[in-house]
């Protein structure tokens, strides 16, 4: 079968759709990290979860979209907050394996709601974006992955270009790598840890509905989530940039070797880049390898 | 009130009972595991050895998990690898029971080794997203690699039999089992009286510290993986042999959840805590079945639920014990202890 | 002592080292911690590393014990070259050291802490520890008989062998930390910032342990210390460091009359006609 250039550029462009998506997860994990050095093993069911309120608000609910978007990013925040004030700030002090471990209990805890009360069926988001396929050159692309696309993109710049220029991204990082020196040049280190929580809730629910809209919604989606740890890894824990440009690696490495070798292959593709940079790289491409002092 | 225990020599005080009262309770406990299958009927035989597989499994998670402070999202996957190892040489070679688990318990290691020797290389939680990229490729070949797993449809696993007796039913298979769970705990808890098990703790601890002492941070850890694995491989093929077919959906994700919050609830870090997890989080499923049978009169179908509050249950033991009772239901068995060994006076 | 039948028949003292630490440089990016210090530290001696704060001493600590890569520079150890071992290596060539912060395992007993420091030496495998009774059992009685009289006995540890680090307060913490560094068996033992944070008892209490184990054990001591009284009362040589540059070396005496040494602690013209008085140095943490 003759490989066509024309199927080469749609698979890259819809593989960098789906890959803008990683990247903003991704940029959600990163924002809970470089706030509160913690590594949050439930970001792909929290974007499960702005998946599914969004379900709620505009398939059960019936309100118009207009409505329901800016209510799911609400409710993702207050979830964010809870989450963060109950499970997550009282173990802060401790191990940082014990927050971990948190966060592994809590990806079985939203998997189990979701099961509960919508059950484990895949479902389909209503539709609301334009149904136009995208024409670029001779390339087709299908019209909810290229708007995805722009909104991630769009929402991503506007993290980077705030926390690059806004003395509140300086407090994240101060509070991240010391508590206590952060608390006592008046940074609310507590409000902190709040905001940064409920931060990454929002924009991880916004990347849940993007996903969702391009892919349906399951209780199953948390999946997504293991492509983004690679992103995360690779990019560098802590880096918001590191994270959009891994992400729309990862994202159209998938595509390609989805579209190329098969369906199954593409988290062993994954994976098989997250063992190459373990070894060569371990920080990743941005991230700050800390030297611990002794 | 427990008095005079003063040792009189190093032995004693390095030995595993402490008491005298310690050595005749854990008489009676094998006493007891002797007895039990003389009175037990056949459902609470078979939870029995599903408890024991889960304490050998739970043991080696809290080898490395408790003890060396390495995460694993993986482990129901390497028990998966034991379970698949036991029904192939089984069914195909028809090799002795006992190789068989020792294979299995081989094969399991080996791949943790692997698993470990890139991610282990790095502090920091890597081996944990390590290990959950491994149980999505082993699910992977397990499903795919048909002509060794069965693909889809799996393996059956044929009756274990020793010198012609056939282990068919729990109460027989728990002649196999429980031998080896005495066994397997007792090897890990002497583990602990060594310096391999000191390492272990130092790496947990403090892991510079370690180096400095002449600890090889890598080769220690990869033991401590390897371990672990070993006894998820023994435990995964022992459950093989209870459960008799093993496909790619025996060992869901879940399951390695269900085996963190067996050691975090039990204890993280002691022998006693890992066989407390087990017992609890068996008994767990086997509880709410029960309550979803006796709710059917007000809710007809109750046990639909069972799968999703299994897991939100499961998820909020490991949040609850973490935030509240962090050494686990050890700990609450320690304050009890303590609390009688004083009585009547307080502190 | 009482010699008891559980006791082996003598004492196992490695010789003291000799240590030699020529032309080090180190560099975090752009910052120089270290530019060629030289160091003599003679076998049996107890030497202190001294200098105001910032000057490189614990650059320097952490570069003889293997963990900063240093840019130049030898480290020699009784003339062996050992600047490419790694860290964990140098245990069993005799290193031993404590830390600033104390860097015991919180999860575990004294006892089984100071066991610890003697891990390089032991040959117990996992499959000998699984199965105990036979040589793990026996190498584990002949650690714990050694380390009771050599370690326990002689700091005076008995009383709390069996007590969690964790609930031990600071003193005695430091206490068994130096405990640890003697069951390393070691040939050279370096000490960072032993009396730190200790009221004058607690110091006093360790300026002799440390005095018992340099006569008891032969073992050469290198230390770190900001406290001046203990340093120039315990040091047989004094070497200063200031701004990652090596300013003096000497015996106490002539490092606390040495200009440039007062000119580092106390700043200014560092005269002494002109009322910086030597003395004063002493009481300059």
């Amino acid at each position: 079968m003759a490989i066509e250039f024309i199927d080469i550029v749609e698979t890259s462009l819809a593989g960098l759709g789906t890959g803008s998506l990683m990247a903003l997860t991704g940029v959600a994990f990163v924002i809970i990290y470089k706030a509160t050095k913690v590594i949050n093993l439930a970001i792909g069911e929290m974007l499960m979860i702005g998946a599914f309120v969004f379900y709620g608000f505009s398939a059960g609910l019936a309100l118009p979209i207009w409505a329901s978007v800016p209510a799911t990013l609400v409710v993702a925040a207050l979830i964010g907050g809870v989450i963060e004030r109950t499970m997550i700030r009282p173990l802060l002090k401790d191990n940082p394996v014990s927050v971990f471990m948190v966060t592994i209990g809590l990806t079985s805890v939203l998997i189990g709601v979701v099961e509960l009360v919508w059950s484990a069926e895949p479902r389909r988001l209503p539709e609301f974006l334009p149904q136009q396929p995208v024409l670029i050159g001779d390339a087709f692309i299908p019209s909810k992955t290229a708007y995805s696309f722009l909104i991630a993109s769009a929402v991503m710049a506007v993290l980077i270009t705030v926390f690059a220029f806004w003395r509140g991204g300086i407090a994240l990082r101060a509070t991240a790598t010391d508590r206590a020196a952060a608390s006592s040049v008046g940074i609310d280190v507590p409000g902190v840890f709040s905001f940064s929580w409920m931060l990454a809730a929002t924009v991880a629910a916004l990347a849940g509905i993007l996903v969702g809209s391009v892919g349906g919604i399951s209780s199953a989606m948390g999946l997504f989530g293991l492509s983004v740890f690679v992103v995360v890894i690779v990019g560098g824990l802590d880096s918001i940039l590191g994270a959009l440009i891994a992400g729309l690696f990862i994202g159209w490495l998938e595509a390609m070797v989805g579209r190329f070798l098969g369906g199954e292959f593409k988290l062993l593709a994954t994976f098989s880049i997250l063992l190459i940079v373990l070894v060569v790289r371990p920080y990743g491409l941005f991230g700050t390898h800390e030297i611990e002092r002794l | 009130m427990r008095v005079a225990t003063a040792k009189e020599s190093y032995a004693a005080d390095q030995g595993l009972f402490k008491t005298d009262t310690q050595k005749v309770w854990f008489g009676l406990l094998l006493a007891a595991l002797v007895l039990f299958p003389l009175h037990g009927s056949n459902y609470w035989m078979f939870l029995a050895v599903l408890v024991m597989i889960n304490v050998i499994s739970t043991t080696g998670l809290n080898i490395l998990t408790g003890y060396t402070g390495q995460v694993s999202l993986g482990h129901a996957a390497f028990m998966a690898v034991g379970a698949y190892t036991v029904a192939f040489f089984d069914g195909r070679f028809d090799t002795p029971v006992l190789l068989n688990l020792i294979l299995a318990g081989a094969v399991a290691a080996f791949i943790g080794y692997l698993v470990g020797l890139p991610s282990l290389r790095i502090k920091g939680l890597y081996l944990a997203i390590a290990t959950l990229a491994a149980s999505v490729i082993l699910g992977f070949i397990f499903l795919n690699w048909t002509p060794v797993t069965g693909g889809l449809r799996g393996l059956n696993v044929p009756t274990a039999t020793i010198m012609g007796i056939e282990l068919a039913t729990p109460d027989r298979l728990y002649w196999l089992v429980m031998p080896i769970t005495v066994i397997m705990v007792l090897a890990a808890k002497n583990l602990f009286r060594t310096r391999v098990g000191r390492a272990f703790i130092a790496i947990r601890d403090r892991d510079i510290s370690a180096e400095i002492i002449g600890i090889s941070l890598l080769k220690y850890k990869l033991t401590s993986f390897a371990i672990s694995s070993f006894y998820a491989g023994v435990a995964g093929g022992l459950w093989a042999y209870l459960f008799r077919v093993v496909t790619p959906e025996s060992f869901p994700a879940l399951a390695s959840i269900f085996f963190l919050a067996a050691v975090i609830v039990g204890g993280a870090g002691t022998i006693i805590g890992g066989i407390f997890g087990a017992v609890f989080m068996t008994l767990i499923p086997e509880f709410l079945k029960l309550s979803a049978t006796a709710l059917v009169p007000w809710f007809p179908d109750a046990s639909i639920y069972l799968a999703p509050v299994r897991a939100i249950i499961f998820g909020l033991l490991i949040i609850g014990f973490l935030i509240f009772e962090p050494m686990g239901l050890a700990e609450m068995w320690r304050r009890t202890r303590r609390y009688f060994a004083l009585w009547p006076f307080r502190t | 002592m009482a010699v008891s039948p559980l006791h082996p028949a003598a004492p196992v003292r490695p010789p003291a080292a000799r240590l030699d630490v020529e032309d080090l440089s180190l560099q975090f990016g752009g910052v120089k911690a270290l530019d060629g210090i030289e160091l003599h530290v003679e076998p049996g001696s107890i030497t202190a590393l001294i200098g105001p704060n910032g000057a490189g001493k614990t650059s320097a600590f952490n570069s003889i014990s293997g963990f900063y890569k240093p840019k130049t520079g030898r480290v020699l150890l009784d003339g062996q070259d050992i600047t490419g071992v790694p860290a964990r290596d140098r245990a069993k060539l005799g290193l031993a050291r404590t830390f600033q912060n104390i860097a015991l395992f919180r999860g575990m007993t004294v006892l089984d802490n100071i066991k610890l420091g003697r891990h390089a030496h032991l040959t117990t495998g996992v499959f000998d520890a699984f199965l105990y009774w036979g040589k793990a059992r026996r190498e584990e009685m002949e650690l714990r008989a050694e380390i009771e009289r050599d370690v326990i006995d002689f700091l005076e540890l008995d009383h709390i062998r069996n007590v969690p680090v964790a609930i031990l307060p600071y003193g005695l913490q430091k206490k068994v930390e130096l405990a640890r560094a003697l069951a390393m068996r070691p040939r050279i033992l370096m000490l960072d910032e032993p009396v730190a944070g200790m009221n004058r008892e607690e110091t006093e209490d360790m300026a002799r342990a440390i005095l018992d184990v340099r006569d008891e054990w032969g073992v050469t001591v290198l230390l770190v210390e900001h406290d001046m009284g203990m340093v120039m009362d315990i040091s047989d040589r004094v070497c200063v460091l200031n701004f990652g540059r090596r300013i003096a070396a000497g015996t106490p005496a002539e490092v606390r009359a040495n200009p440039d040494v007062i000119k580092a602690y106390l700043g200014g013209s560092g005269d002494p006609r002109k009322g910086a008085d030597p003395a004063a140095v002493s009481e300059v943490a």
